[in-house]
């Protein structure tokens, strides 16, 4: 079973629903986010083209993080889910070096903080809260391993890229194109 | 033209615009720890080869810096710690794929190591001295009857000590300045260097100042190898390991490191040598206190542009 | 041979060596993780309460659920499944409404004006006092000059409590500036078509369209729920969208054409898509033929509107023209050319609507699948009490014979009715202003001071400290949509849906509900008659079990649906659609119009462009605000905290202007912003224009967020174009320059 996440950059519009679902879903303190919108534009008026994305921690296979921290805090949950336990964060910052998606945070309580795909929601059932909410319905989440889940349906039909797959970690959040 | 930005307001404390969570504190244990492995290896080397009368700084007197060094550089650690009230988690778990687990263990074992080196030579400085407690008469004595083999465990601990601390940094493949293998022998090296500064600086025997400056000279030229080496490394690398070396070439680090760390640091503390082992009298000071005040410039650019060069915006 | 570089340079020690680490001298086994979730409080295992209410952060009242954990604190809200306007997906602002919850810049007591040594302040008092004082002047102002001379300015769900209220004193003043300031055109526009009004949510059905036309219609950054999903739903199902708008919008992103149009020439455009539909005969000729009337008239008023004549206004490709035409018409009648929303743009706007309109009736989609529905609302009950006294007069009165198409209250000429002068027989002496934040709302900001200095009172209820509130005599705290019963949300959908709204929590600090408040003004006023319960749950337990529900059925549901009973969601065959026209037809010539000395078919006139040196004030929405309602709100805020003004690159060269570079805007009546704006160097705006998102810069010290960040369009919109059927304000005719020096503009009204 792996865990990740299809997001169709055609449909989503920017509107940053998943940024506030999150935040009010996981008391995430304002100022700080666990997940965050891009957009990228390119071109000359009016030859132009715009590619929009929901970006967050990509619960990499080869996760950096998860290597590199001295205590085991960062750690690998059911499905490949990256997560970190608080009581053994010790706040060094090794992990936060060691992403090169810049997704992990030093949360005010002093541990190290990200997005955990809403593992107390999928534990419930439910999808995490950024999907849930999505107004496009432009985010896909489910077990990659299975191929009647609605993100490997939605990757079997799609054109499809990963961010700086270059540097090695092996991102399990894919980017419709 | 390209624009790319944050539609959501993303703007997190620490780590945007560009990452800057490892302050002064961790460029500081850097150089200290550096420092500490240069001090207790050429303690260690010099004892195995039996020569702790010819070197007697080296041996002996060089490592009484030793320890605090190291306590300072822990105590900078634990400064930066975030969750401080659980530092000791470290020392529940061996992790052989986190360098940051290696440290914590080495530090671990070398620093009482490095009390007991030079705990041991203390009553040969002050023969008056009294341990507070008499258990400790006992542990010198033991000391001093294993000296050979402490002395190898120093040597040991002391590579893995310099040398880890420029594997950590290059273990985080996402900061493409640090990505580089010649990072923990960098380190390492400019250890050795700023260890041999500090026994020169301190040494008073004029035979062990002349072998020291030659190994010194030794360790500077290899470093200017390696440096050389790691630009172009990066010229010849992916596009943002070429955008990391830019800052160095051009961008805003370049006067800093080339001038602090490089000219005054490296090139120019190794003229002065030369003249001072042809015949030139130097105060031993001036070199001294420029590689190691190159050695600190050093890490503190390192640490700090490595945070601002990334993949990703 | 190594092949590709692996980028894990030290540490690739493979899986084997992960598990080993993982596995020393951990003693505790198990998820961790979840510990730590227990000690926050959020493992998701323990029973949250939820309420079921509807947002108010728009219009588009999305039913909800709000969420609410042991100790009653309002933890989050997500949207009822069963909802149709937002299926259980709230947007941004929804997401984020508990912000204007927690916001501590609420307002929390009322507030009375007084002067405290020759300088002007509020000071705190009780309910009591400050209704008693409310009452007193209402009393007064309408013995002295009637009651109608009381006009209450409101958006959302307050102003329903008070217009019933000040409709039981006696004035049918009730206006809401959504009208003239916002969508009024377009509902002239196909009202005078199609006989019937266009309305919100508007009965676009997006989500079986073929082909979707946005005339400057921003779908995505205006946020309006349903559409952005069915928006979402058609890209899926591979419908071509055609957007025009001199800005690349992310609707224009998405669209298989973007026409990048020359600003105030929208209406040459559609005229000479109309010429080609007609000309290459892609109209639906059954359609027309049925149910349409004077389709030659049209066709000879558009015979010289080629796209080669809409080039030259437009600036679009003739080829361009023709191709997009041709597309709408394939994907006839699943094709919608979007009414909009706020299309108070030029002052041509009912015709450009208009316009819009007819193009709908030509590719035949009002009434079929995938262009318009036929929308249906059931009817609440009303609640039983003494008939409404007549009003002598009425706003209709204030128009003073101007706007004759106007179907609701005009904003704009009851704000010019405050004003004492010679041609003000029917003048407005005191407001109430429930919901809208006037100051940034109406365009010409001097009238609008002029308008209040010259009031004899003015009650403002609001939750938050917004500049209206600075011009009120007396300050009335409402209580957020989290804290209080408001009215049955019955909007009209493809089918009548009802929601309830009621209370997750106790009123914060001392605000209070709007129906208590309207309540409590009427006994003082001895209008008790005209709210004859004690409680408002009285009011929706009644009126729901007219439906055939109550206010406990409502409770558990959120919503509830209710069959169709005034006919099919589209045209049926053999079933005659009703248009109410004057003629009983798809009105493509308005004898109407042309009656009232109006042009019958919509023609082009061109507006006026910016003079050298300054460039278009565009303004438009983000997905994350609503208007300056939401820029005090701690979540929203956290996303986007000000407006930045796009500038082209070409511009910014010429202004030596740099990326984050902070400017003060100057209009063309030297009209200076009061604060600074962000920069954006950007290709997405055209070089003649600048583009703004509307609701920042805030000038009230009291919204501590909001204050001070961006700037302000509506203090730079002076010039006004008001459309003369209905007095819509056309807002687009104002240009700006750039200062980049501080020209030290005091934040003062």
């Amino acid at each position: 079973m792996r865990y990740g996440m299809a997001i169709d950059t055609r449909k989503c519009v920017g509107c940053s629903d998943c940024v506030v679902a999150c935040q009010t879903e996981n008391n995430v303190p304002i100022g700080y986010c666990r997940d965050w919108v891009v957009e990228v534009m390119a071109g000359t008026y009016p030859e132009l083209e715009i590619e929009i994305r929901s970006e967050r921690c990509n619960h990499c296979e080869n996760s950096p993080c998860v290597r590199c921290c001295p205590t085991g805090a960062s750690h690998l949950e059911q499905g490949g889910i990256v997560t970190v336990t608080h009581s053994e964060c010790i706040g060094c910052g090794a992990c936060i070096q060691s992403c090169p998606y810049d997704a992990r945070y030093s949360h005010p309580d002093g541990y190290v903080d990200k997005c955990t795909f809403c593992l107390h929601r999928i534990q419930q059932g439910q999808g995490p809260a950024c999907v849930a909410v999505c107004p496009t319905k432009c985010m896909y989440f489910g077990d990659l391993d299975d191929p009647n889940s609605e993100v490997s349906i939605a990757l079997e039909n799609r054109k499809f890229k990963v961010l700086a797959p270059e540097a090695g970690t092996r991102p399990q959040i894919y980017y419709l194109i | 033209m390209k624009e790319e930005l944050f539609v959501s307001g993303r703007a997190i404390p620490n780590i945007d615009p560009y990452l800057n969570i490892w302050h002064w504190s961790i460029p500081v244990y850097l150089f200290l720890g550096g420092l500490a492995a240069g001090l207790l290896f050429f303690a260690g080397l010099y004892s195995i080869l039996g020569k702790e009368k010819e070197m007697p700084t080296t041996v002996k007197w060089a490592t009484f810096l030793a320890p605090a060094a190291l306590v300072i550089g822990l105590l900078c650690l634990f400064i930066d710690l975030k969750h401080k009230l659980y530092f000791w988690q470290l020392y529940t778990t061996i992790r052989l794929q986190s360098p940051m687990s290696w440290g914590a263990w080495v530090l671990m074992l070398i620093t009482p190591l490095s009390f007991l080196w030079a705990g041991s030579y203390v009553r040969e400085l002050k023969p008056s001295w009294k341990w507070t407690f008499p258990l400790l008469n006992k542990v010198e004595v033991w000391v001093a009857a294993h000296r050979k083999g402490l002395a190898w465990a120093m040597v040991i601990l002391s590579v893995i000590l310099g040398i880890y601390t420029g594997i950590l940094l290059s273990a985080f493949n996402a900061r493409p300045l640090w990505n580089t293998s010649l990072l923990g022998p960098l380190f390492l090296v400019s250890g050795l260097s700023s260890g041999v500064a500090t026994i020169l600086w301190m040494s008073k025997n004029h035979a062990e100042r002349v072998l020291l400056s030659k190994i010194d000279l030794i360790l500077i030229g290899i470093e200017l190898f390696l440096i050389i080496h790691l630009f172009m490394g990066f010229l010849a690398s992916n596009a943002v390991q070429v955008e990391a070396a830019q800052l160095f070439l051009g961008g805003e680090f370049t006067v800093f490191f080339w001038v602090f760390v490089v000219i005054l640091g490296l090139v120019f503390p190794a003229i002065l040598e030369i003249l001072e082992l042809r015949g030139i009298k130097i105060p031993v000071v001036i070199p001294a206190l420029m590689v190691l005040i190159g050695g600190l410039i050093f890490r503190f650019i390192m640490v700090e542009a490595g945070q601002i060069t990334r993949y990703l915006y | 041979m190594a092949n590709r570089r692996e980028f894990i340079k030290i540490s690739a020690m493979g899986a084997g060596t992960l598990a080993l680490g993982a596995g020393i001298s951990r003693y505790s086994m198990g998820s961790t993780f979840l510990d730590d979730l227990m000690a926050m409080g959020t493992t998701g295992k323990e029973k949250l309460h939820r309420y079921p209410t509807y947002c108010e952060v728009c219009f588009w009242k999305c039913a909800a659920w709000v969420y609410t954990d042991a100790e009653g604190k309002i933890m989050k809200v997500i949207g009822n499944e069963e909802d149709p306007h937002c299926n259980g997906r709230l947007c941004p602002r929804g997401t984020g409404g508990i912000g204007m919850y927690y916001d501590e810049d609420r307002l929390k007591k009322p507030l009375i004006r007084v002067e405290d040594n020759g300088k002007q302040t509020f000071r705190e008092a009780s309910w009591d006092e400050a209704l008693d004082l409310v009452a007193r002047k209402f009393k007064e102002i309408a013995a002295k000059y009637g009651p109608e001379s009381i006009a209450l300015f409101n958006h959302g769900s307050p102003g329903h409590h008070f217009a019933h209220l000040l409709k039981a004193f006696g004035s049918s003043n009730v206006v809401a500036p959504s009208y003239a300031q916002c969508r009024g055109p377009r509902e002239v526009g196909f009202e005078t078509t199609f006989g019937a009004s266009v309305g919100a949510p508007e009965p676009t059905d997006i989500r079986d369209t073929r082909c979707l036309v946005l005339i400057g219609s921003h779908i995505g950054e205006n946020m309006h729920n349903g559409q952005v999903q069915e928006m979402s739903d058609a890209i899926d199902r591979g419908a071509t969208i055609i957007t025009v708008d001199p800005r690349f919008s992310t609707a224009a992103s998405k669209s298989k054409y973007w026409l990048p149009i020359k600003p105030a020439t929208d209406l040459a455009l559609l005229l000479s898509w109309i010429h080609v539909i007609i000309n290459e005969e892609l109209y639906d000729k059954d359609y027309i033929g049925k149910y349409a009337k004077d389709f030659d008239k049209l066709k000879a008023h558009v015979a010289s509107m080629t796209p080669e004549w809409a080039y030259g206004i437009t600036t679009l490709d003739p080829d361009l023209i023709r191709r997009t035409a041709r597309e709408m018409a394939a994907a006839a009648p699943a094709a919608i050319i979007h009414p909009g929303r706020h299309v108070t743009w030029y002052g041509d706007d009912s015709q450009r609507s208009r316009a819009i309109a007819i193009l709908n009736a030509l590719l035949g989609s009002w009434g079929r699948r995938g262009g318009f529905y036929f929308k249906e609302a059931i009817s609440v009950p009303e609640y039983p009490g003494p008939e409404y006294p007549k009003p002598a007069w009425s706003w209709k009165e204030t128009l003073n014979g101007k706007y004759p198409l106007a179907g609701l209250s005009v904003s704009n000429t009851l704000i010019d009715a405050s004003i004492p002068g010679p041609e003000n027989q029917h003048r407005i002496h005191a407001w109430i202003v429930a919901g809208t934040n006037l100051p940034l709302t109406m365009p010409d900001k001097t009238t609008t001071l002029n308008a209040m200095e010259a009031l004899d009172f003015m009650v403002v209820v609001d939750t938050m400290p917004m500049e209206i509130t600075g011009y009120a005599d007396v300050i009335l705290p409402e209580c957020t949509y989290f804290e209080r019963y408001d009215d049955i949300r019955n909007e009209a959908h493809r089918e009548p849906y009802i929601a309830l709204r009621m209370p997750a929590t106790e009123p914060l600090y001392d605000s209070k509900p709007s129906w208590w408040i309207a309540k409590q003004l009427a006994e003082k006023l001895g209008l008790g008659a005209f709210f004859p319960w004690k409680d408002y749950t009285e009011v929706l337990d009644w009126q729901l079990k007219g439906l055939g529900s109550s206010l406990e059925e409502m409770k558990k549901l959120g919503v509830k649906k209710f069959p169709r009973k005034k006919g099919d969601l589209y045209m049926v065959d053999g079933i005659e659609p009703v248009f109410e026209t004057p003629s009983g037809k798809i009105e493509l010539y308005s004898e109407h119009l042309a009656s009232l000395g109006f042009d019958p078919i919509p023609v082009y006139t061109p507006h006026p462009e910016p003079p050298e040196g300054f460039y278009r004030l565009i303004y438009g929405r983000a997905p994350m605000h609503t208007f300056s309602r939401t820029a005090n709100n701690p979540n929203l805020v956290d996303l986007m905290k000000e407006n930045s003004v796009w500038v082209n690159p070409k511009v910014a060269g010429i202004w030596n202007l740099k990326k984050d570079q902070y400017v003060w805007l100057k209009n063309q009546d030297g009209v200076v912003s009061t604060f600074p704006i962000k920069v954006r160097i950007t290709e997405r705006i055209r070089w003649d224009s600048v583009y703004m998102v509307h609701g920042f810069g805030h000038h009230n010290k009291e919204l501590k967020r909001a204050y001070g960040r961006g700037a302000n369009d509506s203090e730079l919109i002076t010039r006004v174009a008001t459309d003369p059927l209905m007095g819509g304000t056309g807002m687009r005719g104002n240009f700006i320059t750039f200062i980049t020096e501080d020209p030290g503009k005091e934040a003062t009204s």
